[in-house]
C-alpha cells in the first residue's frame, strides 16, 4: 500500500525514516491492537477457550460424578463455581459444556459461511445464476428462523441419534440447521461485492490472459472479499452461541448429560430460590463469552475498514 | 409508487406459498407420528387407531394434505388442536393480546430509550457518554434474554419479594389493585426484552448518524449559521431515520421470536408458550399453524420496511 512513497524517496532518507514493512493484515493488526476494548474481548476469549480446552485436565474433578451429600454447595474451595442438585461439580460441567457450545458456534459458521460465500459468489460473478440464487436466499430470509430451529430439532432428533449416537447426533443436527438457516446475510454481502469487483480492471486483467472463471472467482475476486466475511463471521459466531444456547434452553438442544451453557441454565432455572449459583456461572460464560467475540468483531471492522486507515 | 407497492405484494404472496410448503413438508416427512399421543396408549386398539387416522386424513399422501391444509388456511381455518380439540384459531386469538402486550410495549421503550441514546452517541462521538452507552449496547445484545430474564427473579423475586415469579394469566383488570399487580407482573418480562431491543436500535440510530454527519450538506447547513440543535435535529436526525424505520420494522419478527424465550422464563401465556409446549406435545395443527404465523409476520414486515423506505426517501426512483 505504501510501496510508492518510498520508492520516491533516496536511499539515505529511506533509512532514516525505515519501519519495517507490513503486509495488509499487519496493518490490520496494528489497528486491531489500538482498539482497547477488542484487545479485552481477544484476550478473555483465548482465556476462555484455553480454560475449556485446557481446563479439564487441570481441574480433574468428574463431569457426571453424583454426591448427594455434597448438593447444591454454594461457591467455595472444593467447588469454586458450586454444585448442581445430583452435587455434581460445576465448574467441571461448565468447562466440558464450554468445549461443545464453542466448538457448534464455530463449526455453525464454518457452514454458513462456505455456504453464504459458495451462493454468494456464484450469483455475483454468473449473470444467469443471480436471479435464481437471490430468489432463493429472499425464501430463506422469510423464513421465522427460531421456531423452524426448534420444530425441526424437535422433529428429528431421534433419527439423529439413532444414527450417530446422542452427543454426535444432536451435535450434526444443531450445527446444520443453524449453518442452514443464517448463510443468508453472508451471500448478500459476498454478491454485492463480486458484482462490483468484477468489472475492475484487475479482473479484466485476468480474463484477458485466459484465466478460467473458477480461477477468477478463487485467486482475484475471492481474496479481495475476505475481510467483510471475516467481520460477519465473527459476528456469526457469537450469534450462533446465543441461538445454541437458546435451544438448550427450551429444553431442544443436547441431552442432559452434555452439559452445554444453556442446558447449564435450563436445569437451573428451577432452583434459582435455593441455588442461584448454578444459573448465574454458566450465564455469565455466555455472556462473556459472546460479549468478547462482539468487541473482537466491532474491533476487526475498524481494522479492515480501507476507509478508516490513514 | 403504487406499482412498486404492488409489485412487491406480487413477490410477497408466492413467498409464503412457498415458505408454507416448506413448514408442512418439514413437519410432515419428519419420522414423528402425530398420533403418538394415542399411540403410547394401550387400551386403544389397533383398527381403532386406523379410524382416526383415516378421519383425520392421515392415510392421504402428504402432498394432497398440504393442498388441503393450505386451501383451509387462506380461508381462515387453521384446523383443530390434536390436544385440547378447539380450533386454533381460537387458542391463537386467544393467547395474541399477551405477546402484543409483552413484545409490543417493550419494543416501543426500546425505540424510545435507543432513539435519544444513539444521537447523542454519535453527536458526543468518543466522549465519556458515548462509551458509557457503546459499552451498556455491548452487554445488552449480547446477554442472552434468559440469562437477563433468570437475574432479574434471582435479583427481584428471589431476593428482594419486589416482583411476582409468574405470570398471572387469569388475573382481570377490573381495580386499581389489579391493575397494579398487572403492571407488577409485566415489568420483568417487558423490561428484559425492552433492553435487549433497545441495545440492538442504539447501536443502528448511532451508526446511522454517524454516516451522514461528515456529509457535505451538514456543513452548509452549519455555514448557513444554523444552531447546531437545530442541523442535528432537523437535519441529520430526519435524513438518519429513514434507514432506522426501516431498521425498526424488520426488527419486529425478530422480537417475536425473542418472546418465544421470554414468555417460557416467566411463563407467559402467549403464542411463544404456546409453540413450544405445542412441540413438546406433538401438537401438529397448532405447530403448523403458529411457525405459519411467524413466517406471515416476517414477510409482512419485510413489505412495510420496502414500502416505508420507498415513501420516506423520495431520492429514490422505483417504478
Amino acid at each position: 500500500m505504501a510501496a510508492p512513497a518510498t520508492q520516491l524517496s533516496g536511499p539515505a532518507a529511506l533509512s532514516a525514516f525505515s519501519r519495517p514493512a507490513r503486509s495488509l493484515w499487519g496493518d490490520a493488526w496494528h489497528q486491531f491492537r489500538r482498539h482497547r476494548l477488542a484487545m479485552a474481548g481477544l484476550v478473555s476469549l483465548i482465556f476462555l477457550v484455553v480454560a475449556t480446552l485446557l481446563g479439564p485436565y487441570v481441574w480433574t474433578v468428574s463431569t457426571s460424578e453424583i454426591d448427594f451429600t455434597q448438593s447444591l454447595l454454594g461457591p467455595g474451595f472444593a467447588h469454586p463455581f458450586g454444585t448442581d442438585d445430583l452435587g455434581r461439580d460445576l465448574l467441571a460441567r461448565a468447562m466440558s459444556g464450554g468445549r461443545v457450545s464453542i466448538a457448534v458456534g464455530v463449526s455453525a459458521v464454518l457452514l454458513a459461511i462456505t455456504l453464504g460465500t459458495t451462493i454468494g459468489s456464484l450469483a455475483g460473478y454468473f449473470g444467469k445464476l443471480d436471479n435464481p440464487l437471490m430468489r432463493l436466499t429472499d425464501v430463506f430470509l422469510s423464513l421465522p428462523v427460531l421456531p423452524l430451529l426448534l420444530v425441526i430439532i424437535y422433529l428429528f432428533k431421534d433419527t439423529l441419534r439413532q444414527l450417530f449416537g446422542a452427543e454426535a447426533g444432536v451435535f450434526i443436527m444443531i450445527v446444520s440447521v443453524i449453518g442452514i438457516l443464517n448463510w443468508m446475510p453472508v451471500a448478500r454481502l459476498v454478491r454485492a461485492s463480486f458484482l462490483s469487483l468484477k468489472q475492475k480492471e484487475f479482473v479484466e486483467a485476468a480474463r484477458a490472459i485466459g484465466d478460467p472463471d473458477m480461477r477468477i472467482i478463487i485467486k482475484h475476486i475471492l481474496p479481495n472479499v475476505l475481510s467483510p466475511v471475516l467481520v460477519a463471521a465473527t459476528i456469526g459466531v457469537g450469534n450462533a452461541i446465543l441461538t445454541e444456547s437458546t435451544l438448550s434452553f427450551l429444553g431442544l438442544g443436547f441431552p442432559p448429560d452434555v452439559p452445554t451453557w444453556g442446558r447449564l441454565l435450563f436445569d437451573a432455572q428451577n432452583y434459582l430460590d435455593f441455588a442461584p449459583h448454578w444459573a448465574l456461572f454458566p450465564g455469565l460464560c455466555i455472556f462473556v463469552t459472546v460479549l468478547s467475540i462482539n468487541f473482537i468483531g466491532d474491533g476487526l471492522r475498524d481494522a479492515l475498514d480501507p476507509r478508516k486507515s490513514s | 409508487m403504487g406499482r412498486y407497492i404492488l409489485r412487491r405484494l406480487l413477490v410477497a404472496i408466492p413467498t409464503l406459498i412457498v415458505i408454507s410448503f416448506i413448514i408442512y413438508a418439514v413437519l410432515a416427512l419428519s419420522p414423528i407420528d402425530p398420533l403418538s399421543a394415542f399411540g403410547a396408549d394401550p387400551r386403544v386398539p389397533p383398527e381403532v387407531r386406523e379410524n382416526i387416522r383415516r378421519s383425520l386424513g392421515l392415510d392421504q399422501p402428504w402432498p394432497i394434505r398440504y393442498v388441503k391444509w393450505f386451501t383451509a388456511l387462506i380461508q381462515g381455518d387453521l384446523g383443530y388442536s390434536f390436544m385440547s380439540h378447539s380450533p386454533v384459531i381460537g387458542l391463537i386469538v386467544q393467547r395474541l393480546p399477551n405477546t402484543l402486550a409483552v413484545v409490543g410495549v417493550a419494543y416501543v421503550i426500546g425505540v424510545l430509550i435507543a432513539l435519544p441514546v444513539g444521537m447523542i452517541s454519535a453527536v458526543k462521538r468518543y466522549s465519556l457518554v458515548d462509551q458509557v452507552a457503546t459499552t451498556f449496547a455491548f452487554i445488552g445484545f449480547s446477554t442472552p434474554t434468559f440469562f437477563t430474564g433468570l437475574l432479574l427473579i434471582i435479583i427481584f423475586s428471589v431476593n428482594l419479594h419486589w416482583l411476582p415469579f409468574i405470570y398471572n394469566s387469569n388475573l382481570k383488570i377490573e381495580d386499581l389493585g389489579s391493575f397494579l399487580q398487572q403492571v407488577k407482573q409485566s415489568i420483568m418480562p417487558i423490561t428484559v426484552l425492552g433492553l435487549f431491543d433497545a441495545a440492538v436500535l442504539t447501536r443502528y440510530v448511532r451508526s446511522e448518524m454517524l454516516e451522514h454527519l461528515p456529509l457535505d450538506y451538514v456543513r452548509t447547513a452549519r455555514s448557513k449559521g444554523l444552531r447546531e440543535r437545530a442541523v442535528i435535529l432537523s437535519h441529520v436526525l430526519r435524513n438518519s431515520l429513514i434507514p432506522v424505520v426501516t431498521l425498526i420494522a424488520l426488527g419486529v419478527p425478530a422480537v417475536f421470536a425473542g418472546a418465544i424465550v421470554t414468555e417460557q422464563i416467566f411463563r407467559v401465556p402467549g403464542i411463544g408458550e404456546m409453540l413450544v409446549r405445542a412441540i413438546f406435545d406433538g401438537d401438529i395443527p397448532v405447530v403448523a399453524a403458529v411457525v405459519f404465523l411467524f413466517s406471515v409476520l416476517v414477510v409482512s414486515f419485510n413489505l412495510v420496511a420496502d414500502v416505508l423506505y420507498a415513501v420516506l426517501d423520495p431520492r429514490i426512483k422505483y417504478t
